[in-house]
């Protein structure tokens, strides 16, 4: 690993892009995104990642929300 | 963590069900929660011509999908909403979606049903909510399609978390006429009304979002820009804060109220409606309520065709 590589977490729908260093699980990710279990979807290349899987640096990991909503 | 279903490396866990599943035991089960509710509720047979309203975004594509494979006979229903690029990709997706399978999709369009129809032209000439304008325009166009194609079933993608929303807000403010009819199967009380069925009721959107995913549905994943700050968004995260700290929340406050405590409410004697003076379509005043809206959004307009000269001429 190169010194100093981060993981790059792309938010949707917000296209927003973050970077985080460091291996943990995925419900700690979220929790520090401030995103609530259930609401998103976690996809590391074409698989979802459940909340107990690790991440780590170098990993591309997309966090799509679910909610949608507005007209009855 | 083990699949429920094969024992193999699960990919998505429900918390609210207590499983787990891998992705061909996922599409399966999505599949299996559908089919149950259509048989449980008595929505349609095999029989029926559906008409599917479909938004492109991930529930309305999601529930399509199924009605096809469990091979309903379906057509969809896109409306363009006139919101600018969302209702332009949208709709982009909605066709995509039924080209690759070889469906049946109408298209209408409220730009093209008359001048200043767009949702936000709507919103800003009335001063209404946009999403409170497109709720009317939409039933209307879809209660409209429904009756002049000949369908037998209007077939909306609103999932569990659109109905524990809009119930958490009918209760906050004990809406009864509102209560009595949130139901996820709605009889017609006209004859140019269809029934209009709910088959997602009882799956979260988490559920319908890792369905499309898994099926490689290409839906549009941004929001409506229209859709910030509205209220029943505020309702989504209250509810899923609770969901967050207790599992299964969002679908015994639905399932319950379906099976316990809907039918205590009853809809306020009514007259049978008439027909709406403008359209034909059921209204229980003079005007059904599309056409009450598009009146007033010409009534607005002419005002302020009337006071832009008089001002030039001050």
């Amino acid at each position: 690993m190169l010194p100093g590589a981060r993981m790059r977490v792309v938010l949707h729908p917000q296209r927003r892009t973050v970077e985080v260093q460091g291996r943990r699980p995925v419900r700690r990710l979220l929790a520090e995104l401030g995103v609530l279990p259930g609401t998103a979807m976690v996809i590391r290349r074409d698989e979802l990642l459940m909340d107990g899987e690790i991440v780590e640096d170098d990993d591309e990991i997309e966090i799509r929300a679910v909610i949608s909503g507005g007209a009855p | 963590m083990k699949c429920t279903r094969c024992k193999q490396k699960p990919e998505v866990h429900l918390r609210a069900h207590n499983a787990a599943f891998c992705r061909p035991c996922y599409i399966l089960y999505f599949r299996r929660q559908v089919e149950r509710a259509i048989e449980h509720e008595k929505m349609f047979g095999r029989e029926d011509g559906l008409l599917i309203a479909v938004s492109g975004g991930k529930d309305s594509l999601a529930l399509w999908d199924v009605l096809i494979e469990l091979g309903y006979r379906t057509t969809g229903l896109y409306l363009g909403l006139g919101i600018g690029e969302y209702s332009d990709a949208s709709h982009d997706k909605a066709a995509a979606f039924a080209a690759a399978r070889g469906v049946p999709l109408l298209v209408r369009s409220l730009a093209l049903e008359g001048p200043g129809l767009a949702v936000p032209d709507v919103a800003g000439a009335t001063r209404r909510a946009p999403c409170a304008a497109c709720g009317a325009m939409k039933r209307h166009f879809f209660d409209a399609a429904a009756h002049e194609g000949g369908f037998d079933v209007l077939v909306t993608g609103h999932n569990l978390d659109d109905e524990a929303a809009r119930l958490l807000g009918n209760v906050l403010r004990w809406q009864r006429d509102h209560l009595a009819r949130q139901r996820p199967v709605l009889e017609p009380s006209h004859p140019k009304f269809v029934r209009k069925v709910k088959p997602l009721y009882l799956v979260s959107e988490y559920e319908t979002a890792v369905y499309a995913f898994m099926r490689g549905i290409d839906y549009i994943v941004e929001e409506c820009p229209n859709a910030a700050g509205a209220t029943q968004l505020l309702y989504k995260d209250a509810l899923n804060r609770l969901e967050a700290e207790s599992p299964g929340t969002k679908l015994s406050f639905v399932k319950e109220w379906v099976r316990t405590t809907q039918t205590l409410f009853t809809q306020p004697d009514r007259d049978v409606p008439g027909e709406c003076q403008q359209c034909g379509m059921p209204a229980y005043g003079a005007l059904c309520s599309f056409c009450s809206l598009v009146r007033e959004v010409e009534t607005r307009r002419e005002r302020r065709v009337r006071r832009v000269p008089a001002a030039q001429g001050a």
